[in-house]
């Protein structure tokens, strides 16, 4: 197995962990870092996607740069949501239905 | 050319400035940058109707390894709808989050989220570029759910948490499709992919691009997360959200089915589509029914309204888009878009004026406003005309041409679908027009004035004029239009 294919097959099995993760977790934090997760696999799938063609293709790790940007902010944003939820309700949970009138 | 860069970098700037410039130099930053923006959006479309699309590639660099942007017909309409409803929604805050009624947090962070939104807005609709919309599209979730969660209310921050998911699982699936896009074909601009020759995975990597649009466009069944969200909003945040923020991936979704990948629009699937609209429009209507918090109302309204822009896609591709209606039904579901981004702008910001006098959003606690506050009832009211569709307003043309392109195309399932949606809106908006026109005594506190009643009734109108004056907008419309269709019916 060459090497970008074992690469795109490691992001392949991020992105599944990560999406296992945001279903099955309950804690915000594990939500999160799962979403992280399943960002780093895509990132991941994308450099071996343009490592194929012998010579390095520049454009994928553009953008994987600008991707963990993007990641690292919305990531920072969550967090900060999910502590500020936590100190307001005393879970660090979603509750469990939604509210109504 | 300088008014294409002006539209994107000056709420970018006051954004900055807004948050470095302490105090009063913030404040009077924040307005220079929406007065620019507002001049150069409109500078924009004037250049784009008079000498044609304006074409950027930035840093002259060419693509594939270059960022195209361009602004057609379709861009320059919702530009300066954007630059309308946010210039209200502006005007409308400064009184309402002023530091001293809400708190110096709100007071601080309104302005720079708002002008980070318009940037990621105006980005989104003059990108060309497949990795630049996703970036726009991040900016944009990212300050709506700052907008959403800003009053720090418990229930404000559950919506906010809950759109958070909904939204950075769009942007996920949005960049996997992305991804596989690169990966097929090495190239990520809409231009160069237009004239691609069909990978395996294209089909796949369209299905995923569409399904995170949706999400994050609120349609049935991804809508959850809307109603909580917009209603817990301040509300010149939920005006800037409803009108605004799911037009964007709305767009985004024209272009990719109309201008990338126009060959994998099968009939089924662009069926499937609409269907999901029909649900968005039956289920909204009948929850909207059942509401006692006039913010909910509207929001559910919302998701109802945004069902029907996902009628276009059966009216105008696949095998319609040759066909003399297709012109007509694009042309109508872009106006929809507009017409509604302007009416529910219109009708939030009146809203957000009651629940800042009564101190609550319930129904029945607004009875006999409209004698208090005439000017606002008005605006409401004529909201409603649009988002129902009763003529001469922007809605009832819109609506006018998609059940025509319906009726011509034989999928006259469409326009039962519209009649039934004009209908059910006029039921559940009629229920608290029946309570602001109610009988009561109010006694005249923190009445707002004349000027600040007047920004949403001067929304309302405009929408009202888009339909009276619709034969300029349609010319603009043509420009840059993907599919060669003619005039239409």
């Amino acid at each position: 197995m060459t090497g970008p294919t074992l690469y795109a097959l490691t992001g392949a099995a991020l992105i599944g962990i990560g999406f296992f993760g945001l279903i099955a977790a309950q804690h915000l934090l594990r939500r999160v870092v799962a979403f992280n997760l399943i960002g780093s696999g895509l990132f991941v799938f994308l450099g071996a996607a343009g490592a194929r063609s012998g010579a390095s293709d520049p454009i994928p790790q553009a953008l994987i740069i600008t991707g963990i940007v993007v990641a690292l902010s919305a990531s920072a944003l969550a967090i900060g949501l999910v502590v500020a939820h936590a100190r307001a309700s005393g879970h660090p949970t979603l509750p469990e239905e939604d509210e109504d009138a | 050319m300088s008014a294409l860069v002006a539209v994107l970098v000056a709420p970018l700037i006051g954004a900055l400035a807004a948050v470095a410039l302490p105090g009063r130099s913030g404040r009077i930053a924040t307005w220079v940058a929406i007065v620019a923006t507002l001049a150069a959006a409109i500078m924009l479309a004037a250049s784009v109707i008079s000498q044609g699309m304006p074409r950027l590639a930035v840093g002259s660099w060419e693509p594939p390894v270059g960022i195209v942007l361009e602004a057609d017909g379709l861009s320059i309409a919702m530009i300066v709808m954007t630059a309308l409803v946010l210039t209200a929604a502006g005007l409308t805050a400064r009184h309402m989050l002023a530091g001293d009624t809400k708190g110096p947090r709100i007071a601080f962070g309104f302005w720079p989220l708002m002008l980070l939104l318009w940037a990621a807005l105006n980005a989104v609709f003059l990108s060309r570029d497949l990795f630049n919309l996703y970036v726009g599209i991040e900016l944009l979730s990212l300050s709506a759910i700052g907008l959403v969660a800003i009053e720090g209310k418990p229930a404000a921050l559950t919506a906010a948490i809950r759109y958070m998911f909904f939204a950075l699982a769009g942007s996920l699936l949005y960049l996997a499709g992305v991804v596989l896009i690169y990966a097929a074909h090495g190239a990520l601009d809409i231009g160069l992919l237009a004239t691609r020759l069909p990978a395996g995975t294209d089909p796949f990597a369209l299905a995923l691009m569409t399904v995170g649009l949706m999400a994050k466009t609120a349609l049935f069944p991804f809508h959850v997360w809307l109603p909580p969200a917009h209603g817990g909003a301040p509300a010149p945040a939920s005006a800037m959200l409803s009108a605004l923020v799911p037009k964007a991936s709305f767009v985004i979704l024209l272009r990719l089915w109309f201008d990338v990948m126009p060959d994998q629009a099968t009939d089924a699937v662009l069926v499937l589509m609409a269907a999901l609209g029909t649900a968005a429009v039956l289920w909204g209507s009948l929850v909207a029914l059942v509401q006692t918090r006039l913010k909910l109302i509207v929001a559910y309204s919302t998701v109802a309204q945004i069902g029907y822009l996902f009628l276009v896609f059966p009216l105008a591709g696949g095998t319609s888009v040759d066909q003399p209606w297709a012109a007509g039904a694009w042309n109508g579901a872009v106006f929809l878009a507009l017409s509604h981004g302007l009416a529910k702008a219109a009708m939030f910001l009146a809203v957000g004026q009651w629940v800042h006098v009564r101190g609550s959003d319930r129904l029945d606690e607004m009875k006999g406003l409209a004698k208090a506050m005439p000017m606002s009832a008005f605006a409401f009211a004529l909201s409603s005309i649009t988002i129902v569709g009763l003529p001469p307003s922007g809605g009832f043309t819109a609506k006018y041409l998609v059940m025509t392109s319906a009726f011509a195309a034989g999928q006259w399932a469409w326009a039962l679908v519209m009649a039934c949606g004009g209908l059910m809106a006029a039921a559940y908006l009629y229920r608290p027009m029946a309570v602001i026109f109610g009988r009561a005594d109010l006694s005249a506190s923190r009445l707002p004035s004349r000027s600040q009643q007047a920004v949403p009734l001067a929304l309302a109108g405009v929408a009202i004029v888009l339909g009276i004056a619709s034969a300029e907008p349609f010319e603009t419309l043509a420009i840059g239009r993907p599919q060669a269709a003619e005039e239409g019916l």
